[in-house]
C-alpha cells in the first residue's frame, strides 16, 4: 500500500526558519570588513556618478552663446576639462584597487585555528565533518554550531560538481571545486542564526541547497558538540521504537547511517541527531514531526529530483519512521 | 547629390596581388584566427602539465622516428612550395602545373607518418587527460594538412582546366603556397609540445 | 570593356543596377550576397531573438514574483535562464552588431559590397540553423540547462544527462562560426576596401569600433571554439580535459571560457560606443570632440578585454595576489571608458542639441551605462565581489551595461539608421513614447536588482522562501519588467508600421556628415553611383554641396575599388562575386555535420563531404566576367 499523502498546506509546511542571509547585516569578523569596504566604494561611485550627472545636465541645458563653440580657445579649455577628469578617474581607482588589496590582507588571517569544519557539498545538501583527533569527529547536515569569537576553519570540497559555500552575514563566500580543496575563515562576534545558501548554480535543485550557522557562546557549543559525538538516542517509546526497525528494514538504512546502530550507509546525511536539527532537506521544511513524515512518505514532490527516492511505506510504517526521527535528539 | 569626378581610377589594374588582394589579407585573418587556436592549444597543453604530478601521465616519452620524420618532410617540403609561389607570381603555368603535383605529394605523405605517429604517443585519447591533450594537437593539426592538401588537389584540377592561365588562378596558387607554409610553421612548435617536453 | 566615366547619369545607373542587383524569386533572395539583404535578415532574426528571449525573461519574472510560485517548474526554469542567456548573448546581442556592422561598414567606408559576400551569406545561413537548432531543442523540452557558461562538471558526462549540453555547445560551434567569418570581412573591407583618401585618421568612429570588435572576435572566439569542441569530446568520445580523476581539471574550463566572454561583453558594447560616437555629433551639428582619444580608447578597451577574464572567477580559490592583479587589470577598464564618456559630454557641451528619439536614447545610455560601469568597478574588487558574486547584484550589473549600455545605443541606432535602411522615417511621437517607457521601467527593474543581491539573494533559483525577505522587491521587479516590455512592444510597432507607412526619408534627412547619406535611402544594391572620394573626416559636411568622386570603374561587371592600408591610396580595381546558392547549400552541409556530430564522432568524416563538394562548386569559377583579370 502506498503511504497516504500528508495533506498539509504547502506554503506552511515549505517556509524554512528564519535567520539572516544579508551582506548588509554583518554580523562576523569578514561580513563587518566586507560591509565597510562596500558602503564606502558604493559611497565613492555614488559621488562619481552625482558628477557625471550633473555635467551632463549642465552641457544639455545651458545656454548656448552665438556661434557654435567651434573655436580653438574653447576646444582646449574642453581639453584641459577631459584630461582633468581622466587624471581624477585614475586617482579614484588606484585609491580604490589599494582599498580593496588591502581588505584582501586583512581578511587573510593565518595563524591556527580553534576549530576546522570539513565541508562536502553535494547535490543538493551538506555534510559537515567535525574533525577532532581528540574529543572525537562526528558529522551533521546543512547544520553546523560555531563557538562565538573563534576562528573556525572550514576547508570546502565537493563529491560531484561545483557548489559554493556563504554565508553573507558572516562574510564571502567560497566555492568548492571537484578534485580541489579550499579555505575559509568563519568568525562570528555576536550569537546568533545565520543562514547561507549555495551560490554556484548547480543542476535541479540549486534553490533549495540552504544551510544554517549557529553561533553560540562557548559553553552551549561545547554541550552540542558532546552531545552530537553521541551516538543515536535510544528510545523507551514504543512507537519510536518500531520507527527504528523499520528504518532498518527499508533501505533507508543503505543510505544513512545512524551511529551505534547498524546504518551505516553515506549517500544521504548523516541522521544520528536528525531530530535536533531545525530543518531538514538542506532549509526546506522546519523540522516538526509533520514535516518529517510528509518529507519521506514523497521526498520527489517537495524537492523534485533530489536523490532520496521515493520508499514505498504504509501509513504506520509511516508514523513510526517520523516518530523515531524525531526522537534522534 | 551632386557629384564632381576628382580621381580617374580606370588605368589601374582588374585584380591586385600580394597585399593588393583582398584573399591575400583574407588568408591572414584565417591563420590568425586559427593560430590563436594553436597558440591556445598549447597553453592548455602547458596548463594541464603544470596540475599533473609526473609528465607524461601514466605512459612513456611518445616514440620519436614518425614524428620526427614527418617534421623532416614538413620542412623539406616549404622549399618546392616557395618555388610554386614563385613561378605562380611569374605566370609560368606548365612549371605551376608541375609544381602542385609536386605539392600535392608532400601533402600525402606526411599523412603517411601520421597514420603511425598516434600509437607512437603509447596512450589513448580516453586514457587521462594527458593522452586526450596529444591527441588532440595531433588531430588538430591532421585537420589542417587535409584541408590544405583537398585545396592544393582542387587547385590542381583547376590548374589544368581551361580557367588555368589567369591572374586570379596565379593569386589563389600563391595563397596556397602561403597557407601550406603556415601548417608547417605551425608543426614546429606543437612537435617541440608533443615529443620534447615530455622528455624534458 | 565599360566604365562609368563616358555615360550620363540615368544610363549609369540603369547598368549598375542591371550588374549589382539580385534575381527575384525565391533562389534569387537565398542566392543574394548583397551586403544589405544580408544584413537586413541577419538585424530582423536577431530583433526576433531579441523579442523570444525577452519573452522567456517574463516567463521567470513571472515565476520569481512570488514565493515559492509554482507557475515553472525547477528544470523548465534552469531550461529557461540558460536559454534566456545564451539566447541574449550568443543569438541577439553580438549578432545584431556583427549585423549592424555588415550593413553599415561598406556604406561608411564608400564600398559597393563587403569583402567575400559569399562567405557573409554562408554566415547567416549558418547562424540561422544555430538559433533554429537551440529554439527547437526547447520547443522539444531538451533545451540546455546548464547556465550561459556551462561550467563543468555539471554540463560534463557525469552529471549533463541526454543531449542538452551538447546542443549548446554545438549552438556555440555555429554562432561563432559565423561570426567569425564576419569578422574576417570586416577586417578586410575596412583595410583593403576603403574611399580612396579615407586615411587611418578619417576612417568615421562607428568603423574603427567594427574593425576592434572584429579583431576581438578574431582573438576570442577560438578559446570558445576550442573548450565546446572539447566537451563535446569529454562526453562523445571519453576525453578527460575536464574531469580532475583523470588529471583534467575543472577550472580549465573556466580559464577558457573567461578568456573569451569577457571579451565577448566588450565584442557587444564597442560597437555601441561606436554608435554613439556617430549619432552624438549629428544631434548636436558639430564633430565628435576628441576623435584620436576616442579611437586611443577603442583600443585600449580592446586589449585590455584580453587581460581580465579572472574577475569572473574570483571566488573560486585562486591565488590572492594573482587576484589582486585582476583587480587592478579590471578597474583600469574604467579609463577608457571613462575618457569617453568625458568627450561626449564635451561635444554636448559645446554643440546645440536637438532632442529627437536617438539623442534621447543616448542620453539614457549615458545615464544608464555609468551605473553599470560602476557597479562594475565595484565587483573587480575581490573582497566587494566575495559577497556579491553569483546574486542578483551581479544580474543588476550586468543588463545596466548589456541593455543600457548596449541596447540604449542600438535602438538609438535603429531610429538614427532606420531611414537609410528603409527609406522611411519612424515617429518621433511614438519613438518619444518608447523611450521614456523603456528608460524608466528599465531602472524600475533593474535597479531593485542590486539590493536583491545585497540583502543574499542568489541568480539562478527558481524559487525562494516566504520568510527570506524578497518578496516583495521581486514582486515590484516583475511589475516593472511588464512595462519595460510595453516599451519594447512600442518600439517594435513603430519599427513594423514606420517599414511601410513611414514618412519618406530624403538622402540626408538628419543633416549627418559620413558617406553612408551621401546615397539614396535606401541605398542601390550598388551602393554608390561612383565612388566617393574622401578629404575629410565629416565629408558630407566639409563638402556639402557636390561629393568629390572617381570614375572609372566598369558597370559590366561588379566591380569596386581596392586601397591601400594606411593612406587609401587606389590600388586596383576589384570584382565583387556574383551571387550564388552555393553558400546556402554549404551551410545545410555544415549543419548536417555539425547536428549529427553530437551524435557520433564519424559524423566529422562523412559529413565532411558534402562540405567540400558544396565549397567546390562556391569557388570553382563559372567564367563570367568578374573572373576576368
Ligand atoms: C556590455 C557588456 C558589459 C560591459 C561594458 C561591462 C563592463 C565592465 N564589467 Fe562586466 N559583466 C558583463 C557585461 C559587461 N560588463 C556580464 C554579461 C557579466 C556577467 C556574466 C555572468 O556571470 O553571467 C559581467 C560581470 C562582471 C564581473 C564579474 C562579476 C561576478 O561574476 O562576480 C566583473 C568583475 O570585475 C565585471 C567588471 C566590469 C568592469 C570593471 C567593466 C568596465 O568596463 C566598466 C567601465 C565603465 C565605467 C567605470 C563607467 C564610465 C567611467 C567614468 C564615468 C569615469 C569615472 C569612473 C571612475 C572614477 C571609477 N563585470
Ligand atoms: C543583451 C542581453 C540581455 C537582455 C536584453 C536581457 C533582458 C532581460 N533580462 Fe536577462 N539575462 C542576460 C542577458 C540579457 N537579459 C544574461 C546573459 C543572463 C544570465 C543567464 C544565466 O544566468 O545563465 C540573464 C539573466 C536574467 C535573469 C536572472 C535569472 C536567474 O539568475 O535566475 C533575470 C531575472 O529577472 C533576467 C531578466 C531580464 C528582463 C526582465 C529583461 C527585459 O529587458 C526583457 C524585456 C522584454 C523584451 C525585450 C521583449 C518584449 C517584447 C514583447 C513581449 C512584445 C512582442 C512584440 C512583438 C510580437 C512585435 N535576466
Ligand atoms: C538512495 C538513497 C536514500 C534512501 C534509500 C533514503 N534516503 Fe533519506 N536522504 C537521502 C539523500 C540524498 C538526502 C538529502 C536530500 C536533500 O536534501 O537534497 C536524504 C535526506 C533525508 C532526511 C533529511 C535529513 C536532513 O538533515 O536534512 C531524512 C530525515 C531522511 N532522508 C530519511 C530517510 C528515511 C526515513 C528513509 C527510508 C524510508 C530514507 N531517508 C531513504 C538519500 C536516501
Ligand atoms: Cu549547490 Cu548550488
Ligand atoms: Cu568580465
Amino acid at each position: 500500500m502506498r503511504a497516504p499523502l500528508i495533506l498539509l498546506p504547502l506554503p506552511v509546511l515549505l517556509s524554512g526558519c528564519g535567520g539572516s542571509q544579508s551582506a548588509l547585516d554583518a554580523q562576523g569578523y569578514s561580513g563587518a570588513l566586507l560591509r565597510d569596504l562596500i558602503v564606502l566604494i558604493v559611497v565613492v561611485c555614488l559621488v562619481v556618478w552625482i558628477g557625471v550627472m550633473i555635467m551632463l545636465a549642465w552641457s544639455l541645458t545651458r545656454r548656448r552663446d552665438g556661434q557654435a563653440g567651434d573655436s580653438r580657445g574653447s576646444e582646449q579649455r574642453l581639453g584641459v576639462w577631459v584630461s582633468g577628469a581622466v587624471a581624477a578617474t585614475v586617482l579614484i581607482i588606484g585609491g580604490l584597487t589599494i582599498l580593496s588589496f588591502q581588505t584582501t590582507r586583512s581578511l587573510d588571517r593565518a595563524g591556527d585555528p580553534d576549530l576546522t569544519i570539513r565541508v562536502r557539498a553535494q547535490q543538493w545538501w551538506w555534510q559537515f565533518v567535525y574533525e577532532d583527533a581528540d574529543a572525537g569527529s562526528f558529522q551533521t547536515a546543512n547544520e553546523i554550531h560555531i563557538p562565538v569569537g573563534k576562528e573556525v576553519r572550514v576547508r570546502l570540497e565537493s563529491t560531484d560538481v561545483i557548489h559554493s559555500f556563504w554565508v553573507p552575514s558572516l562574510g564571502g563566500k567560497q566555492d568548492l571545486v571537484p578534485g580541489r580543496e579550499n579555505l575559509l575563515t568563519l568568525r562570528a562576534e555576536r550569537p546568533g542564526v545565520y543562514r547561507g545558501q549555495c551560490a554556484e548554480f548547480c543542476g535541479l535543485q540549486h534553490s533549495h541547497m540552504a544551510f544554517f550557522v549557529i553561533a553560540e557562546e562557548e559553553e552551549s557549543y561545547r554541550q552540542w558538540a558532546a552531545t552530537q559525538r553521541q551516538p543515536g538516542a535510544q528510545t523507551g517509546e514504543a512507537e519510536a521504537s518500531a520507527g527504528k526497525a523499520v528504518f532498518m528494514a527499508r533501505r533507508c538504512a543503505a543510505c544513512h547511517t545512524i551511529r551505534g546502530t547498524g546504518a551505516t550507509g553515506t549517500t544521504g546525511p548523516d541522521l544520528t541527531h536528525v531530530g535536533s536539527r531545525r530543518t531538514i532537506a538542506a532549509g526546506l521544511m522546519d523540522n516538526t514531526r509533520g514535516s518529517l513524515a510528509a518529507w519521506i512518505a514523497d521526498p520527489q514532490t517537495l524537492k523534485p529530483g533530489n536523490n532520496m527516492p521515493l520508499v514505498p511505506l504504509t501509513g504506520d510504517e509511516l508514523r513510526q519512521l517520523s516518530a523515531y526521527m524525531e526522537s534522534l535528539k | 547629390m551632386k557629384e564632381r569626378v576628382v580621381l580617374d581610377v580606370s588605368r589601374l589594374p582588374l585584380h591586385g596581388m600580394g597585399i593588393a588582394s583582398a584573399t591575400w589579407w583574407g588568408t591572414y585573418a584565417f591563420m590568425l584566427i586559427e593560430g590563436s587556436g594553436f597558440g591556445l592549444a598549447i597553453v592548455v597543453y602547458f596548463y594541464l602539465m603544470f596540475l599533473a604530478p609526473q609528465w607524461p601521465v601514466d605512459a612513456p616519452a611518445p616514440d620519436l622516428w614518425a614524428g620526427t620524420a614527418l617534421t623532416a618532410l614538413l620542412v623539406a617540403s616549404v622549399l618546392p612550395n616557395i618555388m610554386v609561389s614563385r613561378w605562380a607570381q611569374k605566370r609560368n603555368l606548365k612549371r605551376v602545373r608541375i609544381g602542385l603535383i609536386v605539392m600535392s605529394l608532400c601533402g600525402i605523405a606526411p599523412l603517411v607518418f601520421r597514420v603511425f605517429e598516434f600509437p607512437a604517443l603509447h596512450i589513448r585519447w580516453d586514457d587521462n587527460a594527458y593522452g586526450s591533450i596529444a591527441w588532440t594537437l595531433l588531430g588538430l593539426h591532421t585537420i589542417h594538412v587535409l584541408t590544405d592538401l583537398i585545396d592544393t588537389l582542387v587547385l590542381t584540377c583547376l590548374m589544368f582546366s581551361r580557367h588555368a592561365d589567369n591572374t586570379r588562378r596565379y593569386g589563389d596558387v600563391e595563397d596556397n603556397a602561403l597557407y601550406w607554409n603556415f601548417v608547417v610553421i605551425t608543426w614546429l612548435p606543437l612537435y617541440a609540445c608533443i615529443y620534447w617536453v615530455p622528455r624534458l | 570593356m565599360v566604365t562609368d566615366a563616358d555615360l550620363d547619369e540615368a544610363e549609369l545607373e540603369r547598368q549598375l543596377a542591371r550588374t549589382w542587383t539580385s534575381k527575384p524569386g525565391f533562389w534569387g533572395a537565398i542566392a543574394s550576397v548583397d551586403h544589405k539583404v544580408v544584413a537586413r535578415r541577419y538585424i530582423v532574426t536577431a530583433f526576433v531573438f531579441l523579442i523570444l528571449g525577452g519573452i522567456l525573461a517574463l516567463a521567470m519574472r513571472l515565476q520569481l514574483s512570488q514565493p515559492e510560485a509554482r507557475f515553472v517548474d525547477a528544470d523548465r526554469y534552469n531550461q529557461i535562464f540558460t536559454m534566456h542567456g545564451s539566447n541574449m548573448m550568443f543569438l541577439f546581442a553580438v549578432p545584431v552588431m556583427e549585423a549592424m556592422a555588415v550593413y553599415l561598414v561598406p556604406l561608411m567606408v564608400g564600398t559597393r559590397n563587403i569583402a567575400f559576400p559569399r562567405l557573409n551569406a554562408f554566415s547567416y545561413w549558418l547562424f540561422l540553423a544555430g538559433g533554429l537548432l537551440l529554439w527547437i531543442s526547447f520547443a522539444l523540452d531538451t533545451a540546455p540547462d546548464i547556465g550561459w557558461f556551462a561550467y563543468v562538471p555539471l554540463s560534463g558526462p557525469e552529471y549533463g544527462a541526454g543531449k542538452r549540453a551538447d546542443i549548446w555547445a554545438q549552438m556555440i560551434t555555429f554562432t561563432e562560426v559565423s561570426a567569425l567569418a564576419i569578422a574576417v570581412e570586416i577586417v578586410v573591407t575596412v583595410f583593403k576596401q576603403r574611399a580612396p583618401g579615407m586615411s587611418l585618421d578619417r576612417i568615421p568612429l562607428l568603423v574603427w569600433s567594427m574593425l576592434v570588435m572584429a579583431f576581438l572576435v578574431i582573438m576570442a572566439m577560438p578559446a570558445i571554439m576550442f573548450a565546446s569542441s572539447t566537451l563535446i569530446m569529454d562526453r562523445l568520445v571519453g576525453t578527460h580535459f575536464y574531469n580532475p580523476a583523470e588529471g583534467g581539471d575543472a577550472l580549465l574550463w573556466q580559464h577558457l571560457f573567461w578568456f573569451f566572454g569577457h571579451p565577448e561583453v566588450y565584442i557587444i558594447f564597442l560597437p555601441a560606443v561606436g554608435m554613439v560616437s556617430t549619432i552624438l555629433p549629428t544631434f548636436v551639428q558639430r564633430p565628435v570632440f576628441g576623435y584620436l582619444p576616442l579611437v586611443m580608447a577603442l583600443i585600449a578597451t580592446g586589449v585590455l578585454a584580453f587581460g581580465l577574464w579572472v574577475h569572473h572567477m574570483f571566488v573560486v580559490g585562486l591565488p590572492r595576489l594573482g587576484e589582486s592583479f585582476f583587480t587592478a587589470s579590471s578597474m583600469s577598464i574604467a579609463i577608457p571608458a571613462g575618457v569617453q564618456i568625458f568627450c561626449w559630454l564635451a561635444t554636448l557641451w559645446s554643440g546645440r542639441p536637438v532632442f529627437k528619439t536617438p539623442l534621447l536614447f543616448v542620453i539614457g545610455f549615458i545615464i544608464t551605462f555609468v551605473i553599470g560601469g560602476l557597479t562594475g568597478v565595484m565587483v573587480a574588487s575581490v573582497p566587494f565581489d566575495a559577497q556579491v558574486h553569483d546574486t542578483y547584484f551581479v544580474v543588476a550589473h550586468f543588463h545596466y551595461v548589456l541593455i543600457g549600455g548596449a541596447v540604449f545605443p542600438l535602438i538609438a541606432a535603429v531610429y538614427y539608421w532606420f531611414p537609410k535602411m528603409t527609406g522611411r522615417m519612424m515617429s518621433e511621437r511614438l519613438g518619444q513614447w518608447a523611450f521614456w517607457l523603456i528608460f524608466i521601467s528599465f531602472h524600475l527593474t533593474f535597479f531593485p536588482m542590486h539590493i536583491l543581491g545585497l540583502q543574499g539573494m542568489p541568480r539562478r533559483i527558481y524559487t525562494y522562501q516566504p520568510d527570506l525577505p524578497w518578496a516583495g522587491l521581486n514582486l515590484f521587479v516583475s511589475l516593472s519588467a511588464i512595462i519595460l516590455s510595453l516599451g519594447f512592444l512600442v518600439f517594435f510597432i513603430d519599427a513594423i508600421r514606420s517599414w511601410s507607412f513611414g514618412r519618406p526619408a530624403g538622402d540626408n534627412p538628419w543633416n549627418a556628415p559620413t558617406l553612408e547619406w551621401a546615397t539614396s535611402s535606401p541605398p542601390p544594391p550598388y551602393n554608390f553611383r561612383s565612388i566617393p572620394v574622401v578629404d575629410d573626416r565629416n565629408p558630407l559636411w566639409s563638402q556639402p554641396d557636390a561629393l568629390p568622386v572617381s570614375s572609372g570603374l566598369r558597370t559590366d561587371r561588379r566591380e569596386l575599388l581596392i586601397t591601400g592600408v594606411v593612406e587609401a591610396l587606389p590600388e586596383a580595381r576589384e570584382s565583387s562575386p556574383q551571387d550564388s546558392v552555393w553558400p546556402f547549400w554549404a551551410a545545410i552541409a555544415t549543419s548536417v555535420m555539425l547536428i549529427w556530430s553530437i551524435f557520433s564522432p564519424w559524423a566529422v568524416v562523412w559529413g565532411s563531404i558534402p562540405i567540400a563538394i558544396a565549397l567546390i562548386g562556391w569557388f570553382w569559377p563559372k567564367g563570367e566576367a568578374e573572373d576576368e583579370s
